[in-house]
């Protein structure tokens, strides 16, 4: 999992509450075989005006003028700036996968839902709740610049505007550990990797028959 | 301070490290692996750059998405025509090529559904901890494994770490005492014990199956039993190790070889409960009550022995449950108060890792022998669960007796149990089906299954509706070889 201690970035609004996983990334996504290349359908209902489907080439497709991230200014951005209960509905990894592979590594948004909580952080994306009133605020000035970028610190646990203002924002300790320092739970498991050889030295000699090299 | 129940034994015997927040580092002996649930788990492995940390515990299959007709097969995977299967065959292929995992290929003799591979190979054993992503991995708690299903994320841990990060769950016995009666098998015992507990009845719980009619059965029957633990709601299921166990393993390709052997088997003769081990819940069956059963509903708990009738919604109390039955009969297209026997079939399908094995196929070809598929009967189909399992019963001529009657005989796979190939019902059909789940839509959009034991389904196949196996003339499939 990539690291994120400091990251400064374009920020995209995306004026909408309670936005789920399947308006993320369609059901028919999920046939894939790869957790990479969901970037050009994230949002796909909104993002285009034909259907998508698997496997198909994204750059022909009819955008859908109007959507946010269809404007030249948002293209690249990093953090996304959204509304209340951003992430609900069901437990697929592929909501994050999604937006990671489109290039966002903060979320900015009044409250976020559970599973998408972990699933997110579990794949290196920061999610930085903050009241409804600094959301606001901060959609206020992102609509009337053209470059408007955020600065987040996550081990401040701070977001610095371009005017100087600063939000503090809460995160869960071991989330904050994991992310500062990129380890998913694979990395976390290996940091024991010592008592695991030891468990199957052990475990070999007291019975070697469930071994076959 | 009491005994220890044969869950507490395994967990014990595979626990790396214990938590403060009582999750603990387990460490994983086998890890079986087919194509839908590891492609996102092996492209982890490569995006981290990480290896499988002990290739010997991983073995591979393809079984959901290969075609079960003879044409197709013989073309290998190129005989897959849906593009999105080929996909997922083709990956694992070449995810296993890459990493070096054993993998039985589309056409390996040794292919087959993984929870009908493992055991037939002997790569599931005693003792052992299984995983795979799949949760009906629970069938491999037969041989008094500790096995469970698990995520695709939690693929990818095992392979890269052999462990998995669990919690423990509590333990729970079901024990079914007494003698079944003639006719009644496995599939009625895990039937009437999840219509008896519900589909949430062992939910946490790891659920040990003990009692004289469980020591009774055969391998297989256990593994029936077990396979069906998740309808109950547990992850887990759990046979004590018995002498029909260490007999079903005795040369099997993966297990002990001689030197080994005298010391597994002393070490598999503790896998057992210990007398006075506690369980946090206990239920009881008696094994002569059990009637052979049919699920009418949408829900594996939704069943009625043969002789019984589907529910009146109106004779329920409890408004939840009513509107649960009315949803189900409204789907199903059944009547309240319709007598089982009296529903109509258009389809059967023997099969899946719940009832494809060779004593299933035996006890359906039983019926069948000498009798013709209903006319009524759009599709009979008898798919085995592995290619070895078919070469047995080709063997034994139960293929000719199959075939004879009108029914199909496929090559092995998971088929019509879900779907994910070209075998499907279609909307509004009815389908006697040997396979574990009745979901709408698990057999195909609109489709209607009715779980049910092989024997009760070759029956039904017979009859075009079912109808009492107790009462049908059975004849045993080895006069045929007597009788040529
Ligand atoms: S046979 Fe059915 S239940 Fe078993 S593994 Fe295949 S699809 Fe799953």
């Amino acid at each position: 999992m990539q690291a994120l201690k400091q990251h400064q970035g374009v920020v995209a609004p995306l004026d909408r509450a309670n936005v789920d996983t399947d308006l993320i990334i369609p059901k028919q996504f999920l046939k894939s075989i790869k957790r990479t290349g969901f970037g050009p359908n994230l949002f796909d209902e909104l993002r285009y005006l034909d259907e998508g489907y698997p496997g198909q080439d994204a750059s022909n497709r009819p955008e859908n003028p109007d959507f946010v991230l269809n404007q030249p200014r948002y293209r690249d951005a990093s953090i996304l700036l959204t509304r209340r209960n951003f992430g609900c509905g069901s437990s697929r990894e592929h909501a994050p996968w999604a937006l990671e592979d489109f290039g966002f590594r903060v979320v900015i948004a009044p409250s976020f839902a559970d599973i998408f909580y972990n699933n997110a952080f579990k794949n290196g994306i920061l999610l930085v709740p903050l009241d409804e009133a600094s959301v606001e605020q901060l959609f206020q000035e992102v609509e009337a610049s053209d470059d408007y970028r955020l600065e987040v610190d996550l081990e401040a646990q701070a977001v610095t505007t371009p005017g100087g203002d600063v939000f503090n924002f809460e995160v869960d300790e071991f989330r904050k550990h994991c992310l500062l320092n990129g380890l998913d739970d694979i990395d976390l498991t290996l940091e024991h990797e010592g008592a695991i050889r030891d468990f199957e030295k052990r475990h070999r000699a007291a019975q070697p028959w469930l071994f076959r090299g | 301070m009491a005994g220890q129940t044969l869950y507490d034994k395994l967990w014990s015997q595979h626990l790396v490290e214990q938590r403060d927040d009582g999750s603990a580092l387990i460490y994983i002996d086998r890890h079986l692996l087919h194509e839908v649930t590891s492609p996102q788990a092996f492209e982890g492995l490569r995006l981290a750059r990480r290896k499988p940390w002990r290739l010997d515990a991983n073995l591979a299959t393809p079984d959901h998405n290969v075609p079960t007709t003879l044409v197709e097969r013989a073309a290998g995977n190129a005989g897959i025509l849906d593009p999105v299967s080929l996909i997922q065959v083709q990956t694992l292929d070449d995810n296993c090529e890459a990493f070096g995992i054993e993998e039985f290929r589309i056409n390996d003799e040794r292919q087959g559904i993984v929870h009908v591979v493992g055991p037939e190979q002997g790569a599931t054993l005693p003792g052992m901890t299984v995983v795979c992503g799949d949760s009906h991995t629970a069938t491999h708690g037969a041989f008094a494994a500790l096995a469970h299903g698990i995520g695709t994320s939690e693929v990818e841990h095992v392979l890269a770490t052999q462990c998995l990060l669990a919690q423990k769950m509590k333990n729970m016995r079901v024990r079914v005492e007494g003698q079944l009666g003639a006719g009644v098998t496995a599939k009625d015992i895990v039937l009437a014990v999840i219509g008896r507990i519900g589909t949430a009845g062992g939910t946490g719980c790891a659920i040990e199956f003990a009692g004289s009619a469980i020591r009774d059965l055969s391998m297989e029957g256990r593994m029936t039993i077990c396979n069906m633990a998740i309808e109950a709601g547990a992850r887990v299921g759990l046979v004590g190790v018995d002498d029909t166990t260490i007999d079903y393993l005795r040369e099997r390709p993966y297990a002990p070889n001689a030197e080994q052997w005298d010391a597994a088997v002393a070490a598999w003769r503790d896998l057992v409960s210990d007398e006075d081990a506690v369980f946090d819940k206990e239920v009881v069956l008696d094994a002569a009550e059990i009637a052979p059963q049919v699920s009418w509903g949408t829900s594996p708990e939704m069943v009625a022995p043969i002789e019984g009738e589907v529910p009146d919604p109106d004779a329920i109390a409890d408004d939840t449950v009513k509107r649960g039955v009315v949803r189900a009969l409204e789907y199903m297209g059944l009547a309240p108060r319709q007598k089982i026997t009296d529903i109509r079939l258009d389809k059967v399908f023997i099969g899946s890792c719940t009832n494809s094995r060779i004593e299933d196929l035996r006890e359906a070809a039983k019926v069948a022998k000498g009798k013709k598929v209903a006319d009524s009967i759009a599709l009979a189909m008898v798919v085995p669960g592995s290619g070895l399992v078919k070469r047995q019963a080709e063997a034994e001529g139960l293929d000719k007796i199959f075939l004879e009657a009108g029914f199909e005989w496929r090559e092995p796979g998971c088929s019509m149990c879900l779907a994910m190939n070209a075998d499907k019902l279609g909307a509004g059909e009815h389908c006697a089906s040997t396979s574990n789940r009745n979901f709408e839509g698990r057999q195909g959009y609109g489709g209607r299954t009715h779980l049910v034991s092989p024997a009760m389904a070759a029956a039904a196949a017979i009859a075009g509706h079912f109808v009492d196996v107790r009462n049908v003339d059975v004849r045993d499939h080895t006069q045929q070889s007597q009788e040529a």
